[in-house]
């Protein structure tokens, strides 16, 4: 059976909710093959287990010094041992960057922002703000596909992986730049924007003030996105925005307060399950996309969904 | 120092798009520089401003700014646009050949033609907004053998030591990273506020040289480029169905919930 790669991003020893979600479509392929790049894999592996991983291959090195150079130079060199039928990244900024090297290092075609690939290696993408979406399939070398976060359900299946170290050798080249100190993003005690199913966002209605927004996505267990209207002003800090230049989110539901709805926002929610907004303004263009809409004043509108949902759980 | 800057035309992101035969409808959008790019290029000019003696660009700064483009004969609107905020010169590459192009040939072109050049800075945009891969850079310096400095949200650059610093900004937050010239770097929209171009500088870019070359002038062969080179292919691209008209209530002090009964409704809460 043919054999799929697919790279796990960890920190801090723990997986990514990313890392389940590839090794399920690894496995809808053929043998899944899990790619650990750290020092310290024991408790990365385990994690793995539970997703029913085939193999494991880990490679110790000084992955946080360097650039995504010298992950790329590794998921070469294990890809030319493997031969694997394909190698899974995830779509975040590091993910593409690796697997674009790894495309010109093996010559192999590449598909960046996948949310599905199915058994013959067809991937699905939704472009143009989720308006069109388009089929695609690698014709050369081995496909390296990206896939968003969110797109499927990862799916539990126990497993007893082998597990082998690999030898990797880091050129001079791959070492070109280096990491001198690093600051990870805060995490609070909401769940991560990209793996939320829920998300409630707010822009330049808000005018400054995000308790509102806030107390709703945790009366919910959301995640809190911000427009880009909302970041630039410093109300919320750019690692919540969500749209072109931020992140992409596609969660179960999407509630947008005191949003527009510009086309660089919309790039970034437009694939949401169901979205909700709420504006003052009947013509907001965000108001075509929402399944529901409330035309009003979000510092009315939530307060009040907020206590009617605290009055249901209790 | 010698600086370029990779630019590409793309249609306005504001415009509705649409697919013709398995590839984006150009003809049908108006084109204009990527809009991420323009933060490419401004940090170029402030690199240069804060490296001159007078604090300005052009020729007596013992600086340059060079705009690299790959794209059709009409992009040069968009080099023009670049130059008109102050870069000194530009090359676009266009051939026939050309069209249909994916990351790796534009990737193999543009590297090409920066080789020929010694470029100690060459400063990309993060994402094209038609394309939205977001891995010429990477490629580039992949190709190129030089250092990868991505997703700067600021960049300090040390012409004497030959060194660049970055705060490279991404979701998994901030890190601190550098390297010796030559580098390829990429800026995020954060890091600063592109000019808009002065009279001044509109006049004087109409006078600016633009160096147009083929695909043989790049030195690449036309077997490696173009859809016919591609490395993956659209099978179907199917518009999704259009969303059904939803729900709209106006708020009359009800609006919070009728808003969670239709959340419960969707057990969604
Ligand atoms: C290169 C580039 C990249 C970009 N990338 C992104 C991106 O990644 N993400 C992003 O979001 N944007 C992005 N933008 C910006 C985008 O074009 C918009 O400017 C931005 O999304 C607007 O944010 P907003 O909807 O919060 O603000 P506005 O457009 O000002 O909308 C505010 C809305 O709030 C409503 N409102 C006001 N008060 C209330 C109230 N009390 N109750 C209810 N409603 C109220 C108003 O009716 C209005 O509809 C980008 C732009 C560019 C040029
Ligand atoms: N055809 C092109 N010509 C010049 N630069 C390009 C071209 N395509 C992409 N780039 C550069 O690469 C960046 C990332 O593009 P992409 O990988 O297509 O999302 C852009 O912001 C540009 O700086």
């Amino acid at each position: 059976m043919s054999s799929v790669i697919f790279l796990v991003d960890h920190s801090g020893g723990k997986i990514s909710k990313a890392a389940g979600e590839l090794a399920t479509f690894a496995k809808g392929v053929g043998q899944s093959v899990a790619v650990v790049l750290s020092s310290n894999p024991a408790e990365i592996i385990t994690q793995l287990s539970a997703f029913g991983v085939d193999k494991v291959i880990t490679a110790s090195g000084d992955w946080d010094k360097y650039s995504s150079a010298a992950a790329a130079e590794a998921l070469a060199q294990i890809m030319e041992s493997e031969k694997p039928a394909a190698v899974l990244i995830t779509s975040s900024a590091r993910g593409k960057e690796i697997a674009g090297r790894l495309a010109v290092k093996s010559k192999s075609g590449i598909i960046t922002d996948a949310i599905n690939v199915d058994k013959e290696l067809i991937t699905t993408q939704s472009v143009f703000g989720g308006s069109t979406t388009v089929h695609s399939a690698v014709i050369t070398g081995t496909p390296i596909i990206t896939l968003r976060s969110n797109s499927i359900e990862a799916v539990a299946a126990p497993s007893t992986p082998t597990v082998s170290e690999f030898a990797v050798t880091i050129s001079d080249n791959a070492k070109l730049s280096t990491v001198t100190a690093a600051t990870p993003a805060v995490k609070g005690g909401r769940p991560e924007l990209t793996e939320a199913s829920i998300v409630v966002s707010g822009g330049r209605g808000t005018n400054g003030d995000f308790k509102p927004v806030e107390a709703f996505a945790d009366s919910l267990g959301a995640a809190v996105g911000a427009s880009r209207a909302a970041t630039d002003a410093g109300w919320y800090p750019h690692t919540h925005q969500v749209g072109q230049t931020g992140k992409t989110v596609s969660p179960q539901l999407y509630v947008a307060a005191g949003i527009s709805g510009a086309i660089q926002h919309r790039a970034g929610m437009q694939t949401s399950k169901t979205i909700v907004a709420i504006n003052k303004d009947p013509e907001a263009p965000i108001l075509e996309l929402a399944d529901f809409a409330v035309v009003g004043d979000l510092f009315n509108v939530l307060p009040q969904a907020t206590q009617a949902i605290v009055a249901r759980k209790a | 120092m010698k600086i370029a800057v990779c630019v590409k035309q793309v249609p306005d992101s504001w415009a509705e798009k649409k697919m013709a035969n398995g590839l984006l409808d150009r003809a049908s959008v108006d084109a204009v520089l990527n809009d991420l790019d323009e933060y490419a290029v401004e940090e170029a000019l402030r690199i240069v401003e804060a490296n001159s003696a007078s604090g300005e660009v052009g020729e007596a700064s013992g600086h340059s700014v060079t705009i690299i483009s790959m794209g059709p004969e009409r992009a040069t609107e968009a080099l023009r646009k670049a130059l008109s905020m102050g870069a000194d010169d530009a090359i676009l590459i266009s051939d026939a050949a050309l069209s249909g192009s994916d990351a790796l040939a534009t990737s193999l072109v543009l590297a090409e033609v920066i080789k020929k050049g010694s470029y100690d800075l060459v400063i990309c945009g993060t994402e094209s907004t038609d394309a939205r891969m977001s891995v010429v850079p990477a490629m580039l310096a992949e190709r190129l053998g030089v250092a990868q400095l991505t997703f700067a949200g600021k960049v300090k650059v040390d012409p004497a030591a030959a060194t660049v610093e970055i705060d490279r900004v991404t979701e998994f937050g901030t890190e601190t990273m550098n390297a010796k010239f030559p580098v390829v770097l990429s800026v995020i929209e954060k890091i600063n506020e592109p000019r808009y171009p002065s009279f001044k500088g509109i006049m004087a870019a109409k006078k600016k040289v633009i160096t147009t070359m083929s695909l043989a002038d790049a030195g690449v062969a036309a077997s490696d480029v173009g859809s016919s080179a591609a490395w993956s292919t659209v099978k179907d691209a199917l518009p999704r169905p259009a969303r059904t008209a939803g729900i709209k209530v106006t708020d009359e002090g009800e609006g919070g919930s009728k808003l969670v009964d239709f959340l419960v409704e969707k057990r969604l809460a």
